[in-house]
């Protein structure tokens, strides 16, 4: 019997924001200003974001709503390292990429708020956010599989928590990008907690970045909350997989700072004491300590990107508010290629319930849930 | 009210139901997603885990394929696993075990072994939920031969079933209407008695038309009956709550006696339980019928997002207005 895996374990910055590798090409992103800087523009423009995102949901705004808290980071990384031409296969709280990606501050709001509309954007080849949990992971070795059939040099990243490792689907999915070679990066937002399941009874194994060595398939843990350490195991993982050499698993390991959801209350299985200490790593402040330390972030410019981010939300919050919602027959549209004449029944139908429903005033009690 | 009455919601219901069930049955354990330390994202599980320990009330991994492939093996090697799905929209990564396994365990043994587990799913639209999180498929689970499919409609009734459930020596999908988790309180006794499955619930009694739901539209379909009788149209109002196998005699029995029939659900239109019921109806009584056989229902269309949920959902007013035509046919 051999022993367990030796797994590496990628950081650049600690969580005092003190460089901890001498690293070549860690040394690279770390002095890459721009890129830095751009990252944390990113990160500080989500925060804002999901703080109002929640806050809209507590005001009857908006609907259920997983705030990406202390995960900004991986979410940034991934939208950064990612080119136009890949494509994004994601879950639900890569709220940043979606962003980076070109998604509208609006749309995300009118997804949240139940409106099919909200998956309308971003670029092309990209899917959609995706609730059932590691259905994504299969979507993406199909993806990557027919990028590797068309000859295409691109590569595909699909994104996960810690719980959905646990589901077949993700298993299959690494095991067929280990066995065809397939062009795909799987990224798992380790944040500790799948709702109330805590990682360690998620999973019997060290680490979740190991399970890519069933699969006969490179892996690595990353600090989440750092960056540029995650920045470049993702530019690794990338080059790799356009280069076809095949897949890479990276597990980026952070703590989800919220609550699961809106509808969720975490008071009720964690402890305070647990979330404060989480709060002393989190990703934000250590890449504005780190730029600050080296006047490459001033205090000015600090106060002039918190306004624009207050200005590009607030803009985005109110297209989202002054959109009208679809009318009624909008559900049929996009069903089948084109509407099948044999079901106009149905539409006769739903005229008549409209028609019944306009002669009344609509009664409607929103129940938080997940 | 003595100790064991309990003025309580249906999902409250659901919840005290399992705690009498596991303390008189030591085979009975519960699993699945948030179950345990978070007593279940709709505290249905509440409590259960402080009251009955770890091996009895497991949080699983997130793995639906898992909960249901070891609720069969738990329940082909003795226990009673009551499993929790978290929402219906999740539970299609378990229909291999139900399809293949659960539902002929018994059948394929002939009899050497059998699949005595429950499911639960809170499932069905109208609380503005996320995308998947609001449909209604029973439909799918009813075309599964060996399964049972219960849904309950009240308080009272989720107690009653869901013992009736856990009792019975074969699989159960129990589905719970997640609208009406919390809406009505409800007198429960809390005395282990069962109500039977196989048998329809008529809930009001009238002469003139027949109306058949279940779940959450029984509300609606209640509410409905309510003001056609200020118009002087008596409904019967039957809550179907064995969905399968169902009990055709009740519903055939009073639309002998009413002549007309509609049926009430939230699920899509085509191919669903209220097309079976009709068929049934048109097989048995097309003779006693006064005008034909009507279907309130979802639409043939992906559950609109929440937005516009209640351009979906079957309404009092819908069930009103085919009930008029109908006693004008
Ligand atoms: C297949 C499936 N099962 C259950 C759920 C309900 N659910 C939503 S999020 C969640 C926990 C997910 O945890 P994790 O994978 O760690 O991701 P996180 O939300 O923490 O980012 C569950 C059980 C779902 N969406 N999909
Ligand atoms: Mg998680």
């Amino acid at each position: 019997m051999t022993e367990l895996l030796k797994v590496e374990y990628r950081q650049y910055l600690d969580a005092g924001s003190e460089v901890v590798t001498t690293n070549k090409s860690a040394l690279v992103v770390l002095e890459n200003t721009d890129l830095l800087l751009s990252a944390y523009r990113w990160m500080a423009l989500t925060r804002l974001y999901d703080q109002k995102a929640v806050a809209l949901q507590r005001t009857g705004q908006m609907g259920t709503y997983p705030s990406s808290l202390g995960q900004e980071a991986v979410g940034v990384a991934v939208g950064l390292a990612m080119s136009q031409e890949d494509t994004l296969v994601p879950y639900y709280r890569d709220h940043a990429t979606l962003l980076i990606r070109g998604g509208r501050i609006r749309d995300l709001l009118l997804y949240w708020g139940g409106d099919e509309r909200g998956c309308a954007g971003g670029p092309k080849q990209d899917f959609p956010i995706c609730v059932p949990i590691a259905t994504q992971s299969s979507h993406a070795v199909g993806v990557a599989s027919a990028m590797k059939i068309q000859g295409e040099a691109n590569a595909v990243v699909t994104t996960i928590g810690d719980g959905g490792t646990s589901k077949g689907d993700f298993l299959e999915a690494l095991n067929v990008a280990g066995a065809w070679q397939l062009p795909v990066v799987f990224v798992i937002n380790n944040n500790q907690w799948a709702i109330s399941v805590p990682r360690g009874i998620q999973c019997g194994a060290d680490t979740l970045a190991q399970k890519g060595a069933g699969a006969g398939i490179p892996f690595v843990q990353v600090d989440g909350n750092d960056f540029c350490a995650v920045f470049q195991v993702l530019q690794e993982a990338l080059k790799r997989a356009r280069s076809g050499k095949g897949a890479t698993l990276i597990e980026a390991v952070t703590y989800r700072l919220g609550d699961h959801t809106t509808a969720d209350d975490a008071t009720r299985y964690r402890s305070p004491e647990e979330v404060k200490v989480a709060w002393s790593n989190e990703p934000i402040k250590r890449l504005q300590t780190y730029l600050a330390d080296r006047g490459w972030w001033t205090e000015d410019q600090e106060k002039a990107w918190q306004a624009e981010c207050e200005r590009q939300v607030e803009e985005g919050i109110d297209a989202y508010k002054s959109i009208q919602p679809e009318p009624a027959e909008a559900m049929f549209d996009y069903l089948y290629d084109e509407f099948p004449d044999v079901m106009s029944n149905q539409l006769d139908l739903l005229y008549q319930k409209v028609e019944r429903m306009e002669s009344l005033a609509p009664v409607s009690d929103p129940e938080d849930t997940h | 009210m003595d100790d064991l009455s309990h003025e309580i919601t249906l999902v409250e219901a659901v919840n005290l139901a399992l705690s009498h069930e596991m303390s008189s049955n030591e085979s009975v354990v519960v699993l699945g997603e948030d179950v345990g330390t978070n007593g279940g994202v709709f505290r249905a599980t509440v409590d259960l885990r402080e009251r009955f320990g770890f091996k009895r009330v497991m949080d699983t991994p997130l793995a639906e394929t898992l909960i249901a492939g070891m609720a069969v093996g738990m329940a082909g090697h003795g226990l009673k696993p009551v499993a929790e799905i978290q929402f219906m929209g999740f539970i299609y990564a378990a229909m291999e075990h139900l399809v293949s396994h659960a539902s002929r365990m018994r059948n394929r043994t002939r009899g050497r072994l059998s699949c005595p587990l429950v499911i639960r799913a809170p499932f069905g639209g109208g609380i503005h939920a996320p995308e998947h999180h609001s449909e209604s498929t029973e439909a799918l689970f009813a075309h599964i031969p060996g399964l049972r499919v219960v849904i309950p409609s009240s308080p009272a009734r989720a107690y009653g079933l869901l013992l009736a459930s856990i009792r019975s020596p074969d699989p159960v999908l129990f589905l719970e209407p997640k609208r009406i988790y919390r809406i009505d309180r409800q007198t429960v006794v809390d005395n282990g008695q069962a109500l039977p499955l196989d048998t329809c619930f008529t809930l009001r009694q009238g002469e003139d038309i027949t109306l058949v739901s279940w779940g959450a539209s029984i509300r609606e379909s209640l509410l409905a009956a309510e003001s056609l009788a200020k118009e002087g149209v008596e409904a019967e109002v039957i809550d179907l709550a064995s969905i399968k196998p169902f009990d055709l005699s009740t519903i055939l029995n009073s639309v002998r006696k009413t002549g007309r029939c509609c049926i009430v659900h939230e699920a899509c239109r085509s191919f669903g339980v209220g097309a079976e019921i009709s068929a049934s109806l048109a097989e048995h009584a097309l003779l006693d019928l006064k005008a034909p056989i009507r279907r309130v229902t979802g639409f043939d269309t992906v559950m609109p997002y929440f937005k516009n949920e209640h351009y979906y959902l079957p309404s009092e007013e819908d069930i009103v207005a085919t009930c008029q035509a109908l006693m004008k046919f």
